[in-house]
């Protein structure tokens, strides 16, 4: 069964067909790309699958429970996590405090046992503690933890923004342009670090990206929006050599 | 709203702990003070205020500064934590004779009454944000306040008897007992808050407070304030922490007026006392202490509420003068040089100089 089913999503604000029959069909594993100009609805199709946005038309089907229609917390206890284009950390806490928030509804004790230090908190906390350790380690983050996270640099931000979605436990992973603003090098270390948290979480990947390095180098099949429609959809080799898409998107 | 950053966590504990020994140390202070007589009347009647007015900034802190939602209506769940326990201990006083046990369960009634109705009035408001959010809660408090002042209540032996008209209305046996006597409000409540008790429920709010912004809750409510969007989508439910954090900052100023009400012979709601006057000074409190730092609004709390009393020799430049220190202190505490000249300049890094020198000497 596909992990991801996506049937004729689409959404008007007021005049405008911002997203119109988004048709995707994510099997478990798998890593998709999804890329399109600037202002053809790739952020507005992640707003859509993550429950920011109620869709007007279409369904959607996550692992093969009907999704559609339901809120942001319901999503993400469903299984979708996601990142933001524009970093989204929670500032003035520290890095381990925005993984650990990441871990809320994995680990669970009253807010009672923890005003009164029963041992449910010492118990869930150590184990919180342990988790996030190891999810920072794999972005190698683990020696920052404590640091405030809108001290950290740029990239980090950017990687710490993942790890904290990985901690919600997620089936299907959103990557809202993981790779805006980073150098050459910073791109190769996130493109290595994409490949292992796939194989380390076994997690489904969709991605948004500009960066056609990133995209070509480890999407195994990519879907280009252009003006809220499908412009194409298939294998990165296709799908890159395709006159529309580089008419309308690679420049000729 | 601008927020003090986070301290990591290890050094967040040590000051906590340094909090509370500081609290220990000025009660102790001011028990030796006491037994020698060496404190003035004036101060003595102040003890008890001080700590119903801390509690008040320290739970008002938690509001705006860990969840980061302005309310203006902190006064208004003092006032219903005064009044409902107030009459608690007015009807028992002659039934439960041992002090201690009536006034413990006067406190979690004050506590239970303002968290029941902050619970109720956090549903409604907390759906607004900013400035919206203070408007609302300002009109609750003030609500909360004239409601007061036209409650009648009287007790006999068929049971409770409420009226909204006046005190014959209430249409009591022979006997019966009139306890709210609308604008005339409680008199008569036993004097049963103690400088000790006062101190102990100053320790308990702080540690409260404390352990819940170090817990699973208190990290959803901080992430809340620092990312709304975020914060939903890692799934967690944003109203229900909202209400929570509202909720607890609410019961903990109903124990404030608890304080406030067993301290007092007449409680009567007033614009001074639980008017929005109050609910602003107590901001006041929290904004000059620090949004966010717990160990500021204690010390905000207590200065500014000594320094009106200490400034009555300078009779109508009393106020003036107070406005100054507050612009001074607001300067002294936010502006950016301000803070890297505290930096440079602070004792703990002249002791550490100090430290280094005699290290080297030696």
């Amino acid at each position: 069964m596909a992990m991801l089913s996506v049937k004729n999503l689409g959404i008007s604000f007021g005049g405008l067909r911002a997203v119109d029959s988004f048709s995707i069909t994510i099997e478990k594993g798998e890593l998709y790309g999804l890329i399109g100009p600037n202002g053809a609805g790739k952020t507005t199709t992640f707003n859509l699958l993550t429950g920011v946005y109620k869709p007007d038309t279409g369904k959607m089907f996550l692992d093969g429970v009907d999704i559609t229609g339901k809120n942001t917390i319901e999503i993400n206890k469903a299984g979708i996590a996601r990142t933001f284009q524009n970093i989204r950390l929670f500032k003035n806490m520290s890095v381990l405090d925005n993984v650990k928030i990441g871990l809320h509804n994995n680990y669970s004790y009253s807010t009672a046992a923890g005003i009164l230090r029963l041992p449910s908190f010492f118990k869930s906390e150590r184990q919180m503690n342990e988790r996030a350790h190891d999810i920072l380690s794999v972005f190698n983050l683990d020696q920052d933890a404590n640091l405030l996270s809108a001290n950290l640099p740029y990239g980090k931000q950017r990687k710490l923004e993942i790890a904290r979605a990985l901690a919600t436990n997620p089936k299907l992973l959103l990557l809202d342009e993981p790779a805006a603003g980073m150098n050459p090098s910073e791109t190769e270390e996130l493109m290595e670090t994409i490949t292992l948290i796939r194989k380390k979480y076994d997690v489904t990947i969709l991605l948004i990206e500009h960066d056609m390095k990133l995209v070509s180098g480890i999407c195994e099949k990519i879907y280009v929006l252009n003006f809220g429609t499908e412009l194409a959809n298939g294998l990165p080799q296709d799908v890159l050599n395709n006159p529309e898409v580089i008419k309308a998107y690679l420049g000729e | 709203m601008k927020m003090k950053p986070a301290k990591q966590v290890s050094n967040s504990t040590r000051s906590n702990l340094i909090t509370i020994g500081a609290i220990i140390i000025v009660y102790i202070i001011c028990q030796i003070m006491i037994a020698n007589g060496s404190i003035s009347n004036l101060m003595k009647g102040l003890l008890i205020p001080l700590c119903y007015y801390s509690i008040m900034a320290v739970s008002l802190n938690l509001t705006v500064g860990i969840l980061g939602e302005l309310s203006l209506g902190h006064a208004g769940f003092m006032c219903i934590g005064a009044f409902a326990s107030a009459f608690f201990s007015k009807v028992t006083v002659d039934t439960i004779p041992n002090v201690f046990i009536r006034f413990t369960l006067a406190i979690l009634i004050g506590a239970l009454a303002a968290a029941l109705l902050g619970s109720l009035i956090g549903t409604v408001v907390l759906r607004l944000r900013g400035d919206y959010l203070a408007i609302v809660t300002l009109a609750f408090n003030e609500i909360i306040k004239n409601v007061m002042n036209v409650l009648y209540i009287g007790v006999d032996s068929e049971g409770v008897h409420f009226s909204i008209k006046d005190a014959a209305s209430l249409n009591l046996e022979e006997g019966g007992q009139t306890i709210v006597n609308g604008p005339r409000g409680i008199t008569g409540t036993p004097k049963d808050a103690t400088f000790g008790i006062a101190i102990l429920l100053l320790i308990l709010t702080f540690i409260i407070i404390i352990n819940l912004v170090n817990s699973r809750s208190g990290r959803a409510i901080m992430a809340i304030r620092d990312n709304r969007i975020a914060a939903e989508s890692m799934g967690i439910d944003i109203t229900k922490f909202k209400i929570l954090a509202f909720t607890i900052s609410a019961s903990l100023a109903g124990v404030a007026g608890v304080l406030y009400s067993h301290n007092i012979s007449t409680l009567i709601a007033t614009q001074k006392n639980f008017g929005y006057n109050m609910s602003i000074m107590i901001l006041v409190f929290v904004v000059l202490g620090g949004i966010g730092n717990l160990r500021g609004s204690i010390i905000a709390a207590v200065v500014l509420t000594l320094l009106p009393e200490y400034l009555r020799f300078m009779q109508d430049y009393r106020m003036i003068i107070y406005a100054i220190v507050l612009i001074v202190m607001m300067i002294f505490n936010w502006n950016p040089k301000c803070i890297a000249w505290r930096k440079n300049h602070s004792i703990k890094g002249y002791l550490a100089m100090l430290f280094n020198k005699q290290k080297k000497e030696a």
